[in-house]
């Protein structure tokens, strides 16, 4: 039998490293050499017996169950029911004590195993060096990049929370921006699944018009209005494994509700934002940079070469649309309503700008192609512009109308898609994401093309959240360019 | 019954500490409190229940059993038999425990004990800051090459 002991020292108290550690499927997101990792069956993963189903980065695959866990003497014992590497009973423990002197914590790693006769030496060296050594360097590694704050007390997990009153930004009923009233309202503690989150900047989105017209029937009012913003963890529910009090975080999601300074929502909709992405730009960027992503590499996959149309190209999601097209290869025309729009337009990336207010676009976009069209148009116009789009689009092109600033497209004869072999496409952001795996992949490219540059976003626009309703007036005003956000 | 409990890191390895700290006689030669210590009736410090009679330097007497002693677990355990501090049942452990990462020590020193309820919080800050803590700050300095 092989005995393998590793302990280390780490910098923290130790309730902030077990509250890492007691979590048995966080290792994906601090120990360097697992892939990826999933708790089977959708067991929380503080429940004694779960089985965690991970990848190395090597290629090998282990399925560890979990056979002991302790927030009393902070010690988690599991062992190994599968694994495509010749090792055998192998059961490991890890014990962390508080190092009272300068509270910090002593963790201690030990293991027993048997493995084949002659590779002793081999595995005692994977598991002390690769994974135990390696694993105290990326705990280290990980609390520096998130160091949160510990939770409060001695409590773990302080899911049982006192609710919290917040103010926020309400649709009293249906109707304009005075509609929107500041109020007083409750964040209970997050129930299973659920996180409470202090937002630092909310997102203003024109899918928040629609809410508060009543047009898209998201909400009964009096409700609060908005589906994005960033801000920091309060606390977590049972069954949170990707996030931890203190965590700087970011969402777009339904249902509606985002005007608010605390919320508690289901936390499989929150992604943890990367160190260089501020609350601010988060809270522009989210539901506006992965809709354009997903758009341009999902809804249509962009290829290089392609002509594309993009409406209301100084908007916050054109803005975007423009510039990542850009990079994507593609020749990019826009269409805007103001000259001052045209320069913005033009600054993002367009090869062509047509300027105009009455939805009358086609003809230049031939004239701007040869009279070729445009291999796809991202619409976020609707109605007003259905029949142009039509006349604008390329053979065989594709009309993808993700919004409706002038109304729902409520009638399409399909004989005018056959007309040139166009397809049309409805999405909606919150369909892609609804997959945590999915949402993840798009929030991450998306971050990845903001730190890239392939996108930028400047934030120009900022009001305090309870002037939510001059927000909506400018935004619908037609007269901002970019986003627009507000701060609690 | 209440426990104290401290622990630190020393700077050396766990086998160079504990043969500073494994001699049950050898307070005054690591702890800053301790004047004078001997084991009655001339018994080896190391044979299990032998009673350390020393002196601190405020002048009190203190006579202590030892009751564990493993140089495997690196690890002693051991009783007040008579003090002048009002406790009564008091076990105390002091630990090694090697720290791979850095080729250090962590030392751990608990007590548990019973006293009047009105002298609980005075006497857990002087039993742990007062003789643990300072007593791992004084080796800290004694391993220090």
């Amino acid at each position: 039998m092989i005995r393998v002991t590793r302990s280390a020292i780490i910098d923290a108290p130790i309730e902030r490293v077990w509250a890492v550690l007691r979590d048995f499927n966080s290792h994906t997101a601090w120990h360097p050499v697992v892939a990826g990792s999933a708790i089977e069956n959708d067991e929380p993963s503080d429940q004694v017996g779960c089985v965690r189903n991970f990848t190395l980065k090597d290629g090998n695959h282990i399925r560890e169950q979990l056979l002991a866990l302790s927030d009393s003497d902070y010690v988690s014992t599991y062992c190994i029911l599968d694994a495509t590497l010749p090792m055998q009973r192998y059961v490991a423990t890890v014990q962390l004590k508080r190092v009272t002197d300068g509270d910090r914590t002593f963790w201690h790693w030990q293991s027993t195993f048997d493995t084949p006769r002659g590779r002793e030496q081999e595995f005692a060296d994977l598991v002390g060096k690769g994974v135990y050594e390696g694993g105290f360097e990326g705990l280290r590694a990980f609390l520096r990049r998130r160091p949160g704050a510990p939770p409060v007390g001695n409590a773990v997990r302080p899911a049982g929370g006192e609710t919290m009153t917040t103010q926020g930004m309400v649709a009293s009923r249906f109707g304009g921006p005075d509609v929107l009233d500041a109020r007083p309202l409750e964040a209970r503690a997050p129930g299973p699944g659920e996180v409470r989150i202090r937002h630092g900047a909310i997102g203003v989105n024109y899918i928040d018009v629609y809410v508060r017209k009543g047009e898209y029937r998201l909400i009964e009012p009096p409700a609060p209005i908005g589906m994005e913003a960033a801000g920091v963890v309060l606390d977590v529910g049972d069954g949170v494994a990707h996030l931890l009090p203190g965590d700087r975080v970011a969402y777009a999601c339904a249902p509606p509700g985002a005007y608010v300074g605390v919320r508690t929502l289901p936390a499989n909709q929150v992604v943890v934002l990367p160190d260089e992405v501020d609350e601010e730009t988060a809270a522009a960027l989210m539901l506006k940079g992965m809709t354009a992503e997903y758009l341009l590499h999902r809804t249509h996959r962009l290829r290089s070469g392609e002509t594309v149309l993009v409406h209301a190209a100084a908007g916050g999601v054109g803005l975007l649309l423009c510039q990542w097209a850009k990079a994507l290869g593609a020749r990019v025309i826009g269409t805007v309503s103001t000259d001052a729009k045209a320069r913005a337009a033009r600054a993002a990336g367009c090869d062509a700008v047509i300027v105009g207010r009455d939805y009358r676009f086609a003809a230049s976009v031939h004239d701007a192609t040869s009279g070729r069209g445009a291999d796809v148009i991202y619409d976020g116009l609707g109605q007003a512009a259905a029949r142009e789009n039509l006349d604008a689009l390329a053979m065989c092109g594709h009309w993808v109308c993700y919004g409706q600033a002038s109304g729902p497209v409520d009638r399409l004869a399909v004989d005018s898609l056959h007309q040139k072999s166009a397809t049309f496409s409805s999405p909606v952001l919150f369909h892609y994401t609804a997959d945590r795996a999915m949402l993840s992949e798009i929030a991450q490219r998306t971050f990845e093309a903001l730190r890239q540059g392939t996108i930028r976003l400047d934030v120009q626009h900022r009001y305090p959240l309870a002037a939510a309703a001059q927000a909506h007036r400018d935004l619908e005003s037609r007269t901002t360019i970019g986003p627009l956000i507000l701060l609690p | 019954m209440i426990k104290v409990y401290a622990s630190s890191v020393i700077d050396a390895p766990a086998d160079s500490v504990w043969a500073r700290i494994r001699d049950f006689n050898g307070l005054p030669a690591w702890t800053p409190f301790v004047a004078e210590s001997r084991i009655e009736g001339g018994q080896p410090s190391d044979k299990i229940g032998c009673v350390r009679n020393f002196r601190l330097k405020d002048g009190g007497m203190i006579r202590e059993q030892l009751l564990t002693l493993s140089d495997y677990d690196y690890q002693c355990s051991y009783s007040i038999l008579e003090s002048p501090m009002g406790v009564d049942n008091y076990v105390a452990t002091l630990k090694l425990t090697p720290v791979t990462d850095g080729n250090r020590t962590f030392a751990e020193w608990w007590a548990e004990f019973d006293c009047a309820p009105d002298r609980e919080g005075q006497l857990s800050r002087d039993i742990g800051q007062g003789v643990f803590q300072a007593a791992f700050d004084s080796l800290k300095t004694l391993v220090r090459r």
